[in-house]
């Protein structure tokens, strides 16, 4: 019996976290805009959320992409179809490993700073010194930073892809010698543009919404504790991956299922 | 019971719990304007806590806190951060932005809420700083500054906006005495040549009942004690007593409430 409470317990108080993150989303999205104040938080975000994380991007994706072009190329070779090596390449970027790779990255380098920055910053009662000082922090703090993400995370996603073609390239063509016009125009043929490119754009929009959604909730939400900042950066790493993951099942059935 | 013709801040028949801890029972209390008001009493008590039900920061479970008319606890969202602009707080910790210099932490509260212009801006902030003692600092990030340098950055950017209210929590915890005499007599000088209200928690009795108009002394989640400096030294309260005079042994507990200590010793060795 004591363990069903305890269970029912959880299970409110999870309900109730979620009710929480509902009203802050609910807070930046519904804010009224100012751009004069805005823009430059936004901007400063977008160089710490978004430019910082260029290296880590850049670097994984061009490994995940010279991966890729050598695995495709072992296995294609057996059956004389080493052209298509682009193609694998280019879709499997496309589609899969480029939202969702940069998602899983993103959450673990600029998701975790952001839960972190901020669950100190509540810590160190700055939050509680803004609402003194009159000023909203879901807006002044929580805001720039939600759309900072939203907005990075497809561009990242996008930079990925072309930097993991190039590396498929690198490794197909320059090192393994498959012809260079068969190569290209083997992607080209068979990447299109609405179901591949947009479609994995769009799971990037998803996927940047989601994590830094819980990024900068786990944070805001968190206990002003050195133990309970860990907790909460913890947390940010580990829903978003399950979250990205889950997500990118749903949203391929959705998008490329033959039902 | 008012003994106050002109009441800032109304506190009327305030209860508050944390954790199913009685904080508050049925509290009244008024802030006069125009002075300086202290709210004194041992640690937990919840003199910070109640800075932060007038500051809208945490709700009550019943009671109204009426700042000229408004019922804090029941505004809005934006009524509050309006009401807000009207108060000044000093946080226990400083609360300074980490990733401003001192001079810009003072300057935030007017780039947010005035559109002054720069040059005006910066002779504001420095004469802030100058009054703190800290505008060869200006430059510093808050990491470079003590405990005490903080907390007088942090009231330079409370006053910043000269407001109606300013709200200090344990100003002088951390002060050399040299700083602790300045700070005194600037928060007398600010309440005198601004005529704003302010309201003091500390534990520092000798400074604040030299520059306290009013008192309230809290103990066990009510007010215990009110009056002017004198008429709280001359109140013959055993409570009262203790915690003026800095007694260990009296009515006021220095232990959390616990079992008994030789009870919770002997309980190990006896299972």
């Amino acid at each position: 019996m004591n363990q069903l409470a305890q269970l029912g317990r959880g299970a409110l108080g999870k309900l109730a976290a979620f009710g929480r993150s509902g009203i802050i989303l609910g807070h930046v999205l519904v804010a009224k805009p100012q751009p004069r104040t805005m823009l430059p938080l936004l901007l400063q975000q977008i160089y710490f959320v978004g430019v910082l994380s260029l290296i880590i991007i850049v670097v994984s994706g061009l490994f995940i992409g010279m991966v890729l072009g050598l695995q495709g190329y072992t296995i294609l070779v057996d059956y004389g179809s080493e052209q298509a090596v682009g193609q694998m390449v280019a879709l499997s970027l496309v589609r899969e490993l480029a939202p969702v790779v940069t998602a899983l990255l993103f959450a673990g380098r600029a998701g975790s700073a952001l839960t972190a920055e901020i669950g100190l910053m509540k810590a160190t009662e700055q939050l509680s010194s803004l609402e003194m000082i009159g000023v909203d922090p879901l807006r002044r703090i929580i805001a720039p930073r939600f759309w900072a993400g939203f907005y990075c995370l497809p561009v990242l996603a996008a930079i990925f892809s072309v930097v993991g073609v190039y590396g498929g390239a690198l490794v197909g063509v320059d090192w393994l010698g498959i012809y260079e016009g068969s190569f290209w125009a083997n992607m080209q043929h068979s990447v299109d543009f609405f179901d591949d490119v947009l479609n994995g754009l769009f799971k990037a929009v998803v996927f940047g919404f989601v994590v830094t959604w819980i990024a900068v909730f786990q944070g805001y939400d968190c206990i002003p504790t050195s133990e309970g900042i860990s907790q909460a950066t913890t947390r940010t790493v580990v829903l978003s991956s399950l979250a990205v993951l889950a997500l990118d099942f749903v949203l391929t059935a959705l998008m490329f299922g033959d039902f | 019971m008012k003994p106050f013709e002109d009441v800032i801040i109304d506190i009327q028949g305030l209860s508050f719990a944390r954790s199913g801890r009685p904080i508050f029972r049925d509290v009244n209390i008024q802030i006069p304007r125009g002075k300086i008001t202290a709210i004194m009493g041992p640690s937990g008590t919840g003199k910070t806590t109640l800075l932060k039900l007038i500051g809208g920061q945490l709700k009550p479970a019943k009671g109204s806190i009426v700042m000229d008319g408004q019922n804090i606890p029941r505004l809005g969202r934006r009524e509050l951060f309006e009401i807000r602009e009207r108060m000044g707080m000093l946080f226990q910790s400083g609360a300074l932005f980490t990733d401003m210099s001192v001079y810009e932490n003072v300057a935030f509260p007017l780039r947010v809420h005035t559109d002054l212009p720069e040059q005006m801006i910066r002779d504001i902030v420095l004469m802030k700083l100058n009054a703190v003692g800290l505008r060869g600092a200006k430059d510093l990030m808050p990491s470079e500054l003590s405990g005490g340098m903080a907390r007088r950055v942090a009231l330079a950017r409370a006053i910043a906006l000269d407001p109606d209210l300013v709200m200090y929590d344990e100003p002088f915890t951390g002060q050399d005495p040299i700083a602790m005499g300045v700070l005194v007599n600037l928060i007398r000088r600010l309440n005198e040549a601004l005529g704003h209200t302010s309201i003091i928690v500390s534990h520092d009795i000798q400074e604040t009942l030299g520059i306290a108009d009013y008192i309230y002394l809290i103990a066990d989640g009510e007010v215990v004690a009110q009056g002017t400096p004198q008429e709280l030294k001359e109140v013959d309260s055993a409570k009262v007593k203790q915690f003026m005079q800095g007694l260990p042994d009296g009515p006021v507990p220095f232990h959390f409430p616990a079992a008994e200590y030789v009870d919770e010793l002997m309980q190990e060795a006896r299972s």
